[in-house]
């Protein structure tokens, strides 16, 4: 399916869409491209789920959102939907000839259909096939609602995806980040916006002339932390993100920084940087007890706190060394309990870590000669691998599986996004319409 | 995610922010002292505030408003600049730091916000922290040089808010800085 065919079929969705459901305000503002794939990107035939027998068709096509989420990770390559109507439209097990399959070199197949189970309601039905073995790998059923539509597709591309891969998939996740748009008289806008992981769904959850900056997620994904210059300097707020107590909070109005909120694994903390001293440091807040506790001190900058998924390390950037780079704190109980020990010897200039959801890699700006770039640096051997080459990335987040590292980036003088593999060898490219965007985090799985 | 998308909808008006200006950016920044400049041109702005001191001796023999609004004063030169990833302020900008210094430590009620502001490079909370560094760089120098901690409030903005929009080393120079913005004079 090239882009073309891509575009229109999603707009054609989108008035689908439209028509359906008014409550639905779903399009891609963001749109993935894959800029650089794998060889031997595995061939799966996602055949056309059965819906003739529905009263009320879907919203959405299940198997276009799933082509597009394989295809997406550079990892599978999808048959064009008209290639599988030559060779057959099976919809379950019975119906299925592996022959067929194999002679076109398919590795996978997956076949439905969708049963209406109510006005609204549905349920669908799927086998994955494993076509040189001609077995089944996992055939599953789900109730879903019409709302749901997007999302079901997710999840059985997450089912399909640590099926094959033996990883768990992040379809069914959010990303959010900040955009900013120039308007009239140098006025300017920042939103602060979510979206569904393929780009659908955008929603702006937060608007203000003033800057927003370093959206971090609870570890439940129902709250975002970050940063609001709204009042004429910077506060940390919390704010529900889903629920209908959609509210905000203050967390802090300290004098000088308040800034770089990062959850704590288990949610009770958040790390930031305070300068209430005179000197950016790094301080714990208990959301509960909303008391702080004073991590580092020394008259150099600290800030960015990033936790390990133990919660038991703190990694953080620091000039302490006349440039930024990278330091770790050993924590016992929400204490320090070692000193900070520099993690970071290779180039000017490394800031802005991010722990891998295992805790081996860390994600970091990684300025050399000019040039800021995404690296890993690999915890267990100290290899840094540079993952990018462009000059001007920032705020990597990894996806919480692992597997990618959504990134800010510019490209033809506009702010974007970009993805790359942990490996390095997927890239994919993601840009809004209009405006610049930055800061993306990645939401954590959903809870299931 | 019916829920999600219902909520938030829901939600959406409630969070809308119409951002205040307490002290803002350089437009409102811009705007106010031009404002204050024609308030003071009928001079009983000077006087009342200032006593005998006359704007007239301070600007020198050509200029005959208010001190700070004089273009050739070296007092019209509001912004330091630094280099990258740098709060040390260079020689060049010590003589117009020490004259804001000097301004200050004779208007008593005059104050001004320093905002710090960083080229585009690296991390964002890295610069909002940069930015900071800068801005104390300069409020200790114009403590050091005869100004009270009363008269000086900073802000960072780190790189959200560029002098220069562009990507190259011309823009980025003109991005890491600091600006000193009378609130009062």
């Amino acid at each position: 399916m090239n882009l073309g065919n891509k575009r229109q079929l999603s707009s054609f969705l989108l008035m689908l869409a439209l028509l359906l459901s008014f409550a639905t305000p779903a399009s891609a503002v963001l749109t993935i491209q894959i800029t650089k794939g794998v060889d031997g990107a595995q061939p799966i035939a996602v055949v056309p789920f059965a819906t003739d027998k529905l009263t009320n068709a879907l919203p959405y096509d299940l198997v276009s959102i799933i082509n597009n989420d394989l295809a997406r990770t550079g990892r599978f390559s999808p048959m064009p939907a008209k290639d599988i109507k030559a060779i057959g439209s099976p919809h379950d097990g019975g119906t299925v000839r592996f022959g067929d399959w194999r002679l076109v070199n398919m590795d996978y197949l997956l076949v439905g259909r969708v049963r209406q189970t109510g006005a609204i309601n549905y349920e669908v039905q799927f086998q994955l096939f494993d076509v040189f073995k001609g077995e089944q790998i996992t055939g599953i059923s789900y109730p879903f609602v019409a709302n749901d539509t997007r999302r079901m597709a997710h999840r059985i591309s997450d089912i399909v995806y640590e099926k094959i891969t033996g990883q768990r998939g992040a379809f069914d996740t959010s990303i959010a980040y900040v955009t900013a748009l120039s308007g009239l008289n140098n006025k300017r806008k920042f939103k602060l916006n979510i979206a569904d992981s393929d780009g659908f769904n955008e929603q702006t959850i937060l608007e203000s002339s003033k800057p927003l900056m370093s959206p971090s997620w609870s570890p439940d994904g129902q709250q975002l932390a970050y940063v609001s210059f709204e009042a004429g300097r910077p506060q940390i707020f919390v704010q529900q993100v889903f629920s209908s107590n959609g509210q905000r909070q203050r967390v802090t109005d300290y004098a000088g920084l308040n800034g770089a909120p990062v959850w704590s694994p288990d949610g009770q903390y958040l790390a930031m940087t305070l300068s209430k001293s005179g000197n950016p440091e790094i301080y714990l807040y208990g959301l509960a007890s909303k008391k702080l506790t004073q991590l580092t001190r020394h008259p150099a900058i600290d800030t960015e706190p990033t936790w390990s998924p133990d919660g038991k390390q703190l990694v953080f950037t620091s000039d302490r060394g006349g440039k930024a780079q990278l330091y770790r704190i050993g924590l016992s109980r929400y204490k320090p309990v070692s000193k900070a020990r520099r993690l970071t010897f290779e180039g000017d200039y490394n800031a802005r870590a991010a722990f891998s959801p295992d805790g081996s890699l860390l994600a970091m700006v990684h300025g050399t000669r000019g040039r800021f770039q995404i690296a890993v640096l690999d915890l267990a051997n100290n290899a840094l691998q540079v993952l990018t080459d462009s000059r001007l990335d920032e705020s990597p987040s990894f996806a919480p599986n692992g597997s990618m590292i959504i990134y800010a980036t510019n490209r033809n003088n506009r702010g974007v996004l970009a993805a790359v593999s942990v490996d390095g060898r997927v890239h994919q490219r993601i840009e809004v319409q209009q405006g610049d965007v930055r800061e993306p985090a990645w939401s954590p799985l959903s809870q299931r | 995610m019916n829920h999600k998308l219902l909520l938030a909808a829901v939600l959406l008006p409630a969070v809308v922010l119409s951002g205040c200006e307490t002290f803002g950016g350089q437009d409102g920044s811009d705007v106010v002292v031009e404002d204050r400049g024609t308030q003071t041109d009928g001079s009983q702005g000077v006087d009342g505030q200032d006593g005998a001191t006359s704007s007239g001796a301070q600007a020198g023999t050509a200029f005959q408003g208010h001190p700070l609004d004089n273009p050739q004063s070296i007092l019209s030169s509001r912004v330091i600049y630094f280099e990258f990833d740098s709060a040390s302020i260079r020689n060049e900008d010590r003589a117009a730091i020490q004259a804001h210094a000097q301004y200050l430590s004779q208007h008593s009620s005059a104050s001004v916000v320093l905002e710090g502001h960083t080229d585009e490079r690296g991390s964002r909370e890295y610069n909002i922290a940069l930015g900071e560094q800068r801005a104390k760089a300069v409020r200790q120098l114009l403590l050091f040089q005869g100004a009270v901690a009363s008269q000086l409030q900073t802000v960072s903005y780190g790189e959200e808010n560029p002098a220069a929009i562009g990507h190259d080393e011309d823009a980025w120079q003109q991005n890491r800085r600091v600006e000193i913005t009378y609130k009062a004079r």
